[in-house]
C-alpha cells in the first residue's frame, strides 16, 4: 500500500512518484522508545549498566547504520512538492511528537526520583533524556518553520521541555537571515573548536533571539516583559513543567534538570557547529551579503538518520526553502558533503584535532573556495596560524 | 493600496492589512517598512527583493 502522486504537466508529461520513505518516517513515533529502553533493561536486567543503552544507541548504532545503510537517492521531482506539502499524513506525525516529548521527560525524572541510583547513573539519565529533547529541538524547528499558526504553536509548546523557547525566533529570524557570516553566532569558523563555539553560540543566538522579539514587540506599542512576548510564553510552560517535577521528586531534579536541559542545547549546538563549519556567505558592493547559496550548508544525504532528524541533513535545500515540508526536501549533486551523517559528525566535532583533519582539507577543496581564504570564514584568534598553513592561495590544500 | 510577495516562499504584503503579528498596522506601506525587511516568513528574501503582485 503506497501512496502515489500523478500530475500531468503541460510540458514535462506525465509525472509519477511515490515515497519510498513514507512509513519510514513513521519510525518518529517509536523514537521515544530509545531513552525509555534503558529504564526497562534495568527492571528487566536488574543493573544500572543498562541505562547507558540509548546511549550507545545514538552515538554508536546511528553512526554505524548510516556507514551501513548508505544514502538516499529518494528526491520528489519539484512538480510534485505542492501534493507532498499538502498529504497531511506527514503532518500528524510532527504534531504526535509534541506531546511524546513531555511524557519522556516525566518518565524519566520519576525514574531518577523514585529509584536509589548512582550519580553516574544519575548523570546518563540526564543526559539521554537531554538527548531526546534535543531532538525536540529539532522538531521544533521543522514545526516553528511553517506558515499555520498551529504548528508555530506547537514549536512553542515543545521547546519549553529544554527550556529553550527563543530558539524559533532567534533561529528563523536570525540564524537564517545571517548564516554563513561572521556575525552569525550559530554558524562556526574554520579553527574553532566546539568547545569554543559553545561559549558564542549559546549565548549569541539567546541575545539575538530576544532582541528581534523585543524590536517585534516594540513595533506592537507592547512591552517585551508583557505575556504578548512569544519567548516568555514558551518560559512559563517550562516554569510549570520543571517546577512541577522539582517540587514532585525533590532536590535532585536540579542537577538532573541542569544536565537535560545543557545536552538539549549542546545538541542543537552540535548540529549549528557541523551545519555551516568554516563556509562564508560574499558581501556584494551595497553591503548586503549575497543570498544563501546552497554550497553555505554541509550536507549529509544517509538514509537513517536523516530519518531520525526529519531530513535536517538536508540541508542547503532547507536554507534554500525554509518553509518546505520534510518529505519534499531534495538532495542535489555537487553539495559541501559530511563524510558521515549528524551523529557521526556530532563525535567528530568532540575530537576537535580529528575534526580539524577531516574538515579543514574538505572545506577549502570545495570547487567555490578552491583553497581561497578570502572564501573562509576563519576564527580570528587563529587566523595567522591558519593562513601560515594554507595560505598559498588554490593548490596548497593538496600540497599541506 | 498594494500588496508584496517574497518570490522564494510566497509570503504577500498586503499594504491594506499590514501584518498584525510583526507589528506593521493596516494602511502601513511596503515603502515604509524598514531598510533592513526580511520576509516573515523565510528569512531569506530582502526587501527589494519583493515583487509587486497584480491583482
Ligand atoms: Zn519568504
Amino acid at each position: 500500500m503506497s501512496t502515489t502522486y500523478v500530475l500531468d504537466h503541460p510540458e514535462k508529461g506525465h509525472i509519477e512518484y511515490s515515497d519510498r520513505k513514507r512509513y519510514l518516517w513513521m519510525s518518529s513515533l517509536f523514537m521515544p522508545l530509545f531513552p525509555m529502553m534503558g529504564v526497562a533493561a534495568y527492571f528487566l536486567f536488574d543493573t544500572q549498566w543498562a541505562l547507558a543503552l540509548p546511549l550507545l544507541f545514538s552515538y554508536v548504532l546511528i553512526p554505524v547504520l548510516d556507514y551501513l545503510l548508505g544514502s538516499d537517492e529518494n528526491n520528489p521531482p519539484e512538480e510534485i512538492v505542492p501534493q507532498l506539502e499538502d498529504d497531511r499524513y506527514y503532518r500528524w506525525l510532527t504534531w504526535l511528537t509534541v506531546p511524546m516529548h513531555f511524557i519522556v521527560l516525566i518518565a524519566i525524572a520519576w525514574f531518577v526520583g523514585t529509584q536509589d541510583l548512582t550519580v553516574w547513573s544519575v548523570l546518563v539519565l540526564a543526559i539521554t533524556a537531554g538527548s531526546y529533547s534535543g531532538l525536540g529541538i529539532n522538531t521544533a524547528h521543522e514545526l516553528g518553520h511553517k506558515k499555520p499558526e498551529f504548528e508555530r504553536l506547537l514549536a512553542k509548546i515543545v521547546l519549553a521541555v529544554p527550556t529553550y523557547g527563543h530558539f524559533c525566533i532567534e533561529h528563523n529570524r536570525g540564524h537564517h537571515r545571517d548564516v554563513a557570516t561572521p556575525e552569525d553566532p550559530a554558524s562556526s569558523r574554520m579553527g574553532e573548536s566546539i568547545y569554543k563555539f559553545v561559549w558564542r553560540e549559546i549565548p549569541g543566538a539567546w541575545r539575538r533571539g530576544w532582541a528581534v522579539e523585543k524590536e517585534r514587540l516594540a513595533r506592537l506599542g507592547k512591552s517585551e516583559w508583557s505575556i504578548h512576548n512569544d519567548i516568555l510564553q514558551s518560559y512559563a510552560i517550562s516554569a510549570v513543567l520543571q517546577g512541577g517535577l522539582i517540587l514532585a521528586f525533590g532536590w535532585i531534579m536540579l542537577p538532573f534538570l541542569a544536565i537535560h536541559n545543557f545536552w538539549a542545547w549542546f545538541q542543537l549546538t552540535s548540529a549549528n557547529y557541523i551545519e555551516h563549519y568554516g563556509l562564508k556567505r560574499d558581501k556584494e558592493p551595497n553591503g548586503r551579503y549575497e543570498r544563501c547559496q546552497p554550497h553555505h550548508s554541509w550536507n549529509a544525504n544517509y538514509i537513517f538518520s536523516n530519518i531520525v532528524l526529519f531530513h535536517l541533513e538536508r540541508h542547503s535545500d532547507h536554507h534554500a526553502n525554509p518553509t518546505r515540508r520534510y518529505q519534499s526536501l531534495r538532495n542535489f549533486d555537487g553539495l559541501p558533503e559530511l563524510p558521515n551523517g549528524y551523529y557521526g559528525m556530532y563525535l567528530l566535532a568532540y575530537i576537535p584535532w580529528l575534526w580539524y583533519k577531516v574538515m579543514d582539507k574538505r572545506l577549502l577543496a570545495l570547487p567555490h573556495i578552491n583553497g581561497d581564504l578570502s572564501k573562509v570564514n576563519i576564527d580570528p584568534d587563529r587566523y595567522d596560524e591558519i593562513t601560515a598553513r594554507y595560505g598559498a592561495g588554490p593548490g596548497a590544500v593538496a600540497a599541506a | 493600496m498594494g500588496k508584496f510577495r517574497c518570490p522564494g516562499c510566497e509570503y504577500t504584503y498586503d499594504e491594506d492589512r499590514g501584518d498584525a503579528h510583526e507589528g506593521y498596522p493596516p494602511g502601513t506601506s511596503f515603502e515604509s517598512l524598514p531598510e533592513d525587511f526580511t520576509c516573515p516568513d523565510c528569512a531569506v528574501r530582502y526587501k527589494e527583493d519583493f515583487e509587486p503582485v497584480e491583482d
